[in-house]
C-alpha cells in the first residue's frame, strides 16, 4: 500500500502548481472568469504543452496518462487555482473520442476545443430521458449547460437515433450556440440544434456516455478536494488573525470546534476521492464515482457556508477570493449529478446487488 | 390556550389583504418575487403609498404619529406583505431611528427629522459596524471630538446599507477614549452632503450592490445633532436593537419563499417526473415545512409575550438563529431544485426563449448566496447565541 504519488505525477502536480500560481492570480482569474469567453484564451496553448491535456488520456489514445490518479492530480490543481478553464469538456470528450477509436491529437495539442453536450433542461444528469434527435445524421434540440460550449470550436452531442442513444460529433459554427457566464465564473452555453449536421462517432454510446460522465464527476470531486483545501487554508488564517474582543477569534472554542468538523470532511472527501479514482476502469466504477460525488456535494457546502459565516461579513465580499470559491465549492453540486442524484445511484446499487 | 386569531384581527387581516391587491403595483411585485434588484425609485414609491394610506410608520404608537398596532396586527401585515411580494420596508428611518427619537430626541430633533421619515423624503442609513469592530461592536473607533459648537468626525463605518441611496446617515462615535469602551459611545446624526464624506460601495459575492464603506474625514456636524447625552449612545444602540428585532424571524418571508419552492419542484422535472415527486427532494421540502410551521409559533408566542408584557425579551435570539437557518435552507433547496439550470448569471440575454428556468427562477443560485447574510447581520448568529447564554440560560 502507498498513498504517494508517483514521480511522474508529483513532477506534473509540480510544474502545474507552479504555472497556475504564477498565471492564474486571483485578480487575473476573477478578471477573464467573468468577462466572455469567461477564460484565458492565450493560456489554453501553454496549458497543453505543460502536458495537461495529454495526462487525461491513454497512451493508446496519444496521451501518456488517462488512470483515475491521472485526473486527480489535474483537477485538484486546478481546483486550487479556482482555474476556469474548460479542461472538463476535454475530459469528457477525450474519453468519448478514445471509446469511438478517433484520432484525437487536435484535443491533446490543444488545437482544437471541445465541448460535450448531454444533459438538457428536463433531463438534467441521465441520458436515457434526453430528447435531441437524429435522423439521417441530422440533430435537433436544446442541449443546456454546455461547459466550456461558449468557446467550443467542436460539440460532441448525445441524441436519440431511434431506439439508441448515438454520439454525434458537430461543428460548433453549425449549431446555433448561446454563451453565457456562470454565476461562480467560468463559461457554458445553450446549444440550439436545428437540422443540424452531425458525424455518427457511436451508435450506441451509453456505456462511453456513462464513462465520460464518470470521469467528469471524479474531476469535479477532484477540482472540489483541492478547492477545500486552499479556501480552508484562507479561514484558518483568518480565525487566527481576526481579532474581536481583545483576541483572536480562533481562541474561541465554538469557532475551533466547527473548523475541526470542516477539516474532518475535507479528509473525508479526500479518500473517497482517492477511493472513487481507484475504481476508474473497474465494475464498481460508477457507483464508486456517486459515493465520491455525493460525499463532495455535502463537504463542499459545508466548507463553503462555513466558510462564509465564519468570516463574518468580509467573505460576502466580491473583493474577497474566498467569496468566489466559495461559489465554486457550492456548484460543483450542480454539475454532473447532485448530491441526490449520485445517493440515489448509490442506493440503485444496494438494492440491485 | 386558543391559537386563533381574533374576529377583529381577521378582520384587519382582509383590510390588508384587499389594500395590498389594489394599491401594490405589479411591475413592484413581479421584481419582488423574481427576486431581481430594487431601485430606490421603487422603494419611495411604495413608502408613499403607504404613507397616504397612514401605514407606513405602522411600528409607531398613535401618540408617536403611528397607526397604534399591536404586535400581532403588525405581524398579520408582515406576513401578507410577503405573500403578495411587496417590497420590504427600508428599516432604517421606520423602524429604527424613528423609535429612538421618540425615547431619546429632543422636540427640535424630532420636528426636524420625523417628518422626513414618514413622508419618505429622507432615506436614512446606519453607520454601525467598522472594519474593525464587527461582533465587537463596542470596540468602535470613528472618533468625534468636539470643537466649540460642532463635532468634528474622523474614522470609517462599513456595512452600510443602501447607503447609495441615503440623505442622512445615524452613527455610533467614540467620544471618550479611555474607561469602559461601552461608556464612551454617543450617537450623532449626520447629513451625507456634509463635506468629507465618501461612500463606496461594496460588491457582494453575487454581483449586487447593498452595503457600502462610508469614510469620514474632518466631518463637522453641529453638536445639536448628537442624540440623548453624549456618551450615551450605548444604551441608545442597546435600545434600536430591540426594535431591529422585530419581525426577526422573517417568518412571512420563509411561507412565501416555501410555496414558491413548491411551485417551482412541480415544475421542473427530474428522471421523467416532477421534482416534488422524487422522494428524497420532497423529503427535504417536508423537513423545512415542519420547521417553519413549528417557527411560524415560536413567533407568535413571542409577539403575544410582547403584546403583554411590553418589550421583547433576550429569547428572541431564538427567532434570529432558527428564522434565518430556515430562510437560509428554503433558498438553498430552491437553488438545488433547478440542477444545472442554476448555473448562469443573471443576465437578460437568457430571459425568454433562451431562458433555463421559470421566468421567476433565474436569480434562485443569486439569492442563496446573498441570503448567506442573513445569519450574519444584525449580530451574528454566533452572537445571538451568546446572549442566548448569557441572558436566558445563564450560564
Amino acid at each position: 500500500m502507498d498513498f504517494n504519488l508517483t514521480d511522474d505525477r508529483r513532477m506534473l502536480q509540480d510544474s502545474l502548481r507552479r504555472f497556475l500560481t504564477d498565471q492564474y492570480p486571483i485578480e487575473h482569474r476573477n478578471k477573464i472568469a467573468y468577462e466572455a469567453p469567461f477564460h484565458d484564451t492565450s493560456k489554453w496553448a501553454e496549458m497543453a504543452e505543460l502536458g495537461v491535456l495529454h495526462a487525461l488520456a491513454t497512451e493508446e489514445a496519444g496521451g501518456f496518462g488517462g488512470s483515475g490518479f491521472d485526473i486527480t492530480v489535474v483537477f485538484e490543481e486546478l481546483g486550487r487555482a479556482l482555474c476556469p478553464e474548460p479542461i472538463l469538456g476535454a475530459l469528457m470528450a477525450s474519453r468519448l473520442l478514445a471509446a469511438a477509436g478517433e484520432d484525437q491529437e487536435a484535443l491533446l495539442d490543444g488545437s482544437r476545443r471541445y465541448a460535450v453536450a448531454i444533459g438538457e433542461i428536463d433531463a438534467p444528469y441521465a441520458f436515457d430521458l434526453i430528447e435531441t434527435t437524429a435522423k439521417n445524421d441530422a440533430l435537433s434540440g436544446r442541449k443546456s449547460t454546455v461547459y466550456g460550449g461558449n468557446d467550443a470550436d467542436v460539440i460532441l452531442v448525445a441524441a436519440k437515433n431511434g431506439s439508441k442513444v448515438s454520439l454525434y460529433e458537430v461543428q460548433a459554427s453549425d449549431a446555433e450556440v448561446t454563451g453565457y457566464c456562470m454565476i461562480e465564473g467560468g463559461g457554458a452555453a445553450e446549444v440550439f440544434l436545428d437540422g443540424t449536421k452531425g458525424r455518427l462517432l457511436i451508435e450506441d454510446s451509453t456505456a462511453a456516455l456513462q464513462d465520460a460522465l464518470d470521469a467528469g464527476a471524479l474531476a469535479l470531486c477532484a477540482e472540489a478536494v483541492g478547492l477545500m483545501d486552499v479556501t480552508n487554508e484562507i479561514l484558518l488564517d483568518y480565525l487566527r488573525t481576526r481579532k474581536q474582543f481583545g483576541i483572536a477569534i480562533g481562541k474561541f472554542q465554538a469557532l475551533q470546534h466547527r473548523a475541526v468538523d470542516i477539516v474532518t470532511e475535507i479528509e473525508q472527501a479526500r479518500s473517497i476521492t482517492i477511493f472513487a479514482a481507484s475504481r476508474m476502469g473497474e465494475a464498481d466504477q460508477s457507483r464508486a464515482v456517486s459515493m465520491a460525488k455525493n460525499m463532495i456535494g455535502r463537504a463542499a457546502k459545508l466548507s463553503s457556508e462555513e466558510t462564509i459565516q465564519m468570516h463574518g461579513g468580509i467573505a460576502m465580499t466580491w473583493e474577497y477570493p474566498a467569496s468566489h470559491m466559495a461559489k465554486r465549492l457550492v456548484m460543483i453540486d450542480h454539475q454532473l449529478g447532485d448530491t441526490d442524484y449520485h445517493l440515489t445511484r448509490v442506493m440503485d446499487a444496494i438494492s440491485a446487488a | 390556550m386558543d391559537l386563533n386569531f381574533t374576529p377583529e384581527e381577521d378582520a384587519f387581516r382582509e383590510e390588508v389583504r384587499t389594500f395590498l391587491k389594489e394599491k401594490l403595483p405589479e411591475h413592484i411585485a413581479a421584481k419582488v418575487r423574481s427576486g431581481a434588484e430594487m431601485g430606490k425609485e421603487d422603494s419611495v414609491a411604495w413608502h408613499k403609498i403607504l404613507y397616504k394610506q397612514g401605514w407606513v410608520a405602522n411600528t409607531w404608537s398613535k401618540a408617536d404619529g403611528g397607526p397604534g398596532w399591536t404586535p400581532v396586527q403588525r405581524h398579520i401585515f408582515e406576513e401578507e406583505s410577503c405573500r403578495a411580494y411587496a417590497p420590504r420596508q427600508v428599516p432604517f428611518g421606520l423602524a429604527m431611528l424613528g423609535p429612538v427619537l421618540h425615547k431619546f430626541g429632543s422636540q427640535e430633533q424630532k420636528d426636524a427629522v420625523l417628518p422626513g421619515i414618514v413622508s419618505g423624503d429622507d432615506w436614512w442609513c446606519q453607520g454601525y459596524s467598522e472594519p474593525g469592530a464587527g461582533s465587537d461592536l463596542a470596540s468602535l473607533k470613528t472618533r468625534a471630538v468636539r470643537d466649540g459648537d460642532d463635532y468634528v468626525i474622523n474614522g470609517q463605518k462599513t456595512w452600510t446599507t443602501l447607503g447609495q441611496h441615503a440623505d442622512k446617515i445615524f452613527c455610533l462615535v467614540r467620544t471618550k477614549a479611555d474607561g469602559k469602551p461601552q461608556e464612551g459611545i454617543s450617537f450623532i446624526l449626520v447629513d451625507l452632503d456634509t463635506p468629507g464624506i465618501e461612500m463606496r460601495p461594496i460588491k457582494l459575492i453575487e454581483g449586487g450592490y447593498e452595503v457600502n464603506e462610508v469614510f469620514f474625514t474632518d466631518v463637522r456636524v453641529p453638536a445639536t445633532e448628537l442624540v440623548g447625552e453624549e456618551n450615551q449612545g450605548w444604551t441608545i444602540a442597546k435600545y434600536l436593537l430591540t426594535h431591529e428585532r422585530t419581525n426577526i424571524a422573517g417568518v412571512g418571508f420563509s411561507m412565501q419563499a416555501l410555496e414558491d419552492l413548491k411551485s417551482l419542484a412541480r415544475k421542473v422535472k427530474r428522471n421523467g417526473k416532477p421534482l416534488i415527486q422524487d422522494p428524497l427532494f420532497a423529503a427535504r421540502i417536508a423537513q423545512v415545512e415542519i420547521d417553519l410551521e413549528a417557527m411560524k409559533i415560536t413567533n407568535l408566542r413571542m409577539l403575544f409575550q410582547a403584546q403583554s408584557q411590553g418589550a421583547p425579551g433576550p429569547e428572541t435570539s431564538i427567532l434570529k438563529i432558527k428564522g434565518t437557518v430556515i430562510r437560509q435552507t428554503i433558498n438553498d433547496l430552491a437553488r438545488r431544485a433547478l440542477g444545472p439550470s442554476a448555473a448562469p448569471f443573471p443576465s437578460e440575454e437568457l430571459e425568454g426563449n433562451m431562458a433555463l428556468t421559470p421566468a421567476d427562477n433565474a436569480h434562485n443560485a443569486a439569492q442563496y448566496f446573498n441570503n448567506r447574510k442573513l445569519s450574519i447581520f444584525g449580530g451574528s448568529n454566533e452572537i445571538q447565541r451568546n446572549i442566548l447564554t448569557k441572558a436566558m440560560l445563564e450560564l
